[in-house]
């Protein structure tokens, strides 16, 4: 116990990045994903293509190496950022592929006949996508993006371990000053338990408010 | 580009001629951005020396491919480990999860959605830091407490998945209830979740590079170690562009397998009966949606 009351602002900084890195690349991933899910259901071969290599590739990347690739490759191509904003390009590259795919899951699972019956009352592409089609997809691709930005949660350890400030990091100066070991990583999970726990139960109640049922 | 017909989608009409020709118009626009996307790339790799024959000729020595090779099969080694506990630990935890005993089935749900909720990294470093375990066995025993749980869900949900009648009927024939799992249920799941463990299973193998952050010396190691190498004028990017096609390739491989498995079973009338989506990467907690 005493390692949490003593260390509490250490582990407030480290519980404060974890958060800001959960969050920063949670919107870069949505923004990504939605416009890489749209090229994929876009009528245009070409960006088909783009959006098809974009997910196959990032999907099958270990996210350590992409860490590697991007925390200690880009500087090498002249590239300098803070540690912070890359590890943020990272992982919310690797998210949006998965991202993606959720949403692209959620428009196809839209029956064609909505946008048949939206053209013929006269919808212009805009009108039948905002209107008819999103709004559906958007209910039904609740409970996956939220089991996605739950593993971004988790995923974002790895940022720590590239020194990067957020919670995991802290062992290392904890174990430093000499604290029980055991009770650091316990504190540590508690800390990754109450952000999983807060993304599970905000979809949660997203899913109960808008979700399909079925 | 746009002459076959995309498979009917609620978004737009099947194209005519006139679109068609709008369409191919906005794909060779944005063919063009992307081919001037590639080549300012290697331009900035030509510009910042990336392939001065210094920072590629490491790659032909000896010594440096039995470096790489050796991290390879450290790899693999980790992975093959991680795929057969982890399937072992799935499915204690499923039949934990599926008992009639009130108790083992609280252990083994607690157990599942513990490590499905904590960051593999976390429990790696608990085993390697806290418990001193050597770096081997701790990246093997965190894949497999978090691996295995996840696919002790989908077992559970690919055995129930099976049809009522089935278990009914092995029951009425007086079977006994690990009889019905072992004989009835379990080969008719199996055949449904093989494409979503094979999943799975690239998410341990893409989780083995993990094993770089706790010094086991696997293939981003060993790349590493050439990458940080001051007589070779630290060719990082070079080694950045030898493995990660490697580690690419063996993960799309695998995932491949999983697709092709999942369009065979489609056609499978036997398994019909049961199809078991995918375990998301995440967690879903307790009351969470299913």
């Amino acid at each position: 116990m005493d390692v949490l009351t003593d260390n509490f602002s250490l582990y407030g900084k480290g519980f404060l990045g974890t958060l800001e890195l959960t969050v920063y690349a949670s919107v870069l991933a949505l923004l990504l994903g939605f416009v890489m899910a749209s090229f994929r259901v876009a009528p245009v071969g070409a960006l088909r293509v783009i959006g098809t290599v974009w997910v196959t590739v990032l999907r099958n990347t270990p996210l350590t190496l992409l860490f590697f690739a991007v925390l200690l490759g880009l500087p090498r191509f002249g590239l300098v950022l803070p540690f912070q904003l890359f590890a943020v390009i990272a992982l919310g590259c690797y998210t949006s592929a998965f991202i993606c795919e959720a949403l692209r899951a959620g428009i196809n699972t839209v029956p064609t006949g909505q946008g048949e019956a939206a053209r013929s009352l006269g919808m212009t592409f805009g009108q039948t996508l905002g209107n008819v089609v999103l709004p559906q997809a958007f209910r039904s691709v609740i409970p996956p993006v939220g089991s996605t930005l739950i593993a971004l949660a988790k995923n974002s350890a790895i940022a720590g371990a590239f020194s990067v400030t957020e919670l995991l990091g802290t062992y290392k100066t904890l174990n430093e000053l000499g604290y029980s070991i055991i009770w650091s990583f316990i504190w540590i999970a508690v800390g990754y338990l109450i952000i999983t726990l807060a993304i599970s139960a905000l979809f949660t109640f997203m899913e109960k408010r808008w979700g399909v049922a079925r | 580009m746009t002459h076959s017909a995309p498979s009917a989608t609620a978004l737009y009409d099947i194209p005519g001629p006139a679109t068609r020709k709008r369409h191919l118009a906005y794909g060779v626009a944005s063919t063009a951005v992307i081919l001037a996307l590639i080549a300012w790339l290697l331009y900035l790799l030509f510009d910042t020396g990336q392939f001065t024959a210094q920072k590629w000729n490491p790659f032909t020595y000896k010594g440096i491919q039995e470096l790489l090779l050796r991290g390879l099969g450290n790899t693999l080694k980790a992975f093959a480990y991680a795929a057969v506990l982890s399937l072992a630990l799935g499915a204690v935890l499923a039949v934990g999860r599926l008992s009639v005993h009130r108790p083992v089935r609280w252990v083994s749900t607690l157990l599942v959605e513990f490590f499905r909720a904590m960051p593999v990294l976390v429990m790696i470093f608990f085993i390697f830091v806290a418990l001193k375990v050597q770096p081997l066995p701790a990246l093997v025993a965190g894949l497999t407490l978090y691996n295995g749980s996840v696919l002790a869900e989908v077992f559970r949900t690919g055995i129930n998945s099976v049809e009522r009648g089935q278990r009914e009927a092995a029951y009425a024939l007086g079977m006994r209830k690990t009889q019905v799992t072992t004989h009835v249920l379990a080969p008719q799941a199996v055949r449904a979740m093989l494409p979503t463990i094979i999943s799975q299973l690239v998410v341990a193998l893409k989780d083995t590079s993990l094993g770089y952050l706790i010094t086991y010396e696997e293939f981003l190691h060993a790349g590493k170690l050439i990458a940080s190498n001051l007589d070779y004028d630290l060719p990082f990017i070079p080694v950045v562009m030898v493995i990660s096609p490697i580690y690419i390739g063996m993960c799309m491989l695998l995932s491949w397998f999983a697709t092709w498995m999942a369009r065979r079973q489609r056609r499978n009338p036997k398994a019909e009966a049961a199809a078991v989506t995918a375990a998301g990467p995440g967690t879903l907690m307790p009351g969470g949606p299913r």
